[in-house]
């Protein structure tokens, strides 16, 4: 077993605090890559329904009868410190993986959209998901080699984004790029939290 | 075909994708929902007919000796998150195990206290 620390359960079962950060991005983006550059990445099956919308758009002849399949997520995890944990969540940006999202979503920090400049329009439907469901999001932009560097302006305006909302460049290979991207996300998300309602802030 | 949502489980239904035979056909748990991130905790209660459990069942609680979440059980045991959750409920059913809710059990919820800390934490990578 990998454990120990069997002395300490109690303690822990009492202050284990689990955090949700979601990756969102079109296929091929780079999300494996940068969920494996910052954490220690883990293998995650889950099960996707073939839903009518799922059947009209995915070749599935000869298999009809077959009506859940399993996918592989992104999935890691950063132990900050013993009794905090970091798990990242990536699953593709399509509209028929939106049932993961709902629950994922639920009690997250925020998500991050990962966004390649060449098919910028591959995570319209991320962003207008997080948007719709008010939760807090910076776009992160994979600066693979040889693609146009935009400026995050032209982006910006291309992807009809609040002047607010962080727009970071990154290599999805580099760790400290990656930690950045996940810096920004959590600065955002400490500038648009409700200020407290008593002043016990550290 | 029918559209309600459990339409494979009708007579005309074919072949189940196979983890679900562990979980003799249930795709949905009993009891109270959970989140992925909650913690599962074993409760040192014993068991009254061990032929009851599955060695499925067995590896998720000898993990869950120490507090562990359903997703990091799920990724551990190498099994699809629906059908660990459909064991962990029958753990649960049984009295062996404890699920908790993470902390932030609804939106935006997570604390600033807390959020400083994920910041300093990341820092510190």
């Amino acid at each position: 077993m990998a454990y120990g620390h069997y002395d300490t359960a109690g303690v822990a079962a009492r202050r284990h605090r689990a955090i949700k950060i979601l990756l969102a991005g079109g296929f091929g983006v780079g999300k494996t890559t940068l969920v494996g550059a910052v954490s220690e990445i883990k293998p995650l099956r889950t099960e996707e329904p073939l839903t009518e919308r799922g059947v009209r758009t995915d070749s599935i002849a000869g298999v009809e009868r077959k009506t859940t399949t399993t996918v592989a997520m992104d999935f890691g995890r950063i132990t900050l410190r013993e009794d905090l944990v970091l798990y990242l969540f990536g699953t593709p940006g399509q509209e028929r993986f939106w049932f993961m999202w709902d629950e994922l979503a639920l009690g997250a920090l925020g998500a991050i959209v990962l966004a390649d400049t060449r098919r910028l329009a591959d995570c319209f439907p991320a962003i207008d998901y997080f948007e719709r469901r008010d939760i807090p999001f910076i776009i992160a932009l994979n600066c693979f080699e040889g693609a146009r560097r935009y400026a995050a302006d032209d982006v910006r305006i291309a992807l009809d984004l609040d002047p607010d909302l962080p727009i970071v460049m990154c290599d999805a290979r580099s760790k400290e790029s990656a930690k950045e991207v996940l810096i920004t996300l959590v600065e955002h998300v400490l500038s648009v939290a409700d200020e407290p309602v008593s002043s016990s802030g550290i | 075909m029918p559209s309600n949502d459990e339409r494979w489980l009708d007579a005309e239904a074919g072949p189940v994708v196979r983890p679900y035979a562990l979980t003799r056909g249930r795709t949905r748990h009993a009891g109270e929902a959970f989140d992925l991130v909650a913690t599962v905790t074993t409760t040192g209660g014993r068991v009254a007919d061990p032929g009851a459990l599955a060695p499925e069942h067995i590896s998720v609680l000898q993990l869950a000796r120490v507090p562990t979440t359903v997703v990091d059980i799920a990724s551990d045991v190498d099994l699809p998150l629906g059908v660990v959750r459909i064991l962990l409920a029958d753990l649960r059913e049984l009295g062996l195990v404890a699920i908790r809710a993470p902390v932030p059990a609804k939106p935006r919820q997570i604390d600033r206290n807390t959020l400083r800390e994920v910041l300093h934490g990341l820092r510190a990578l």
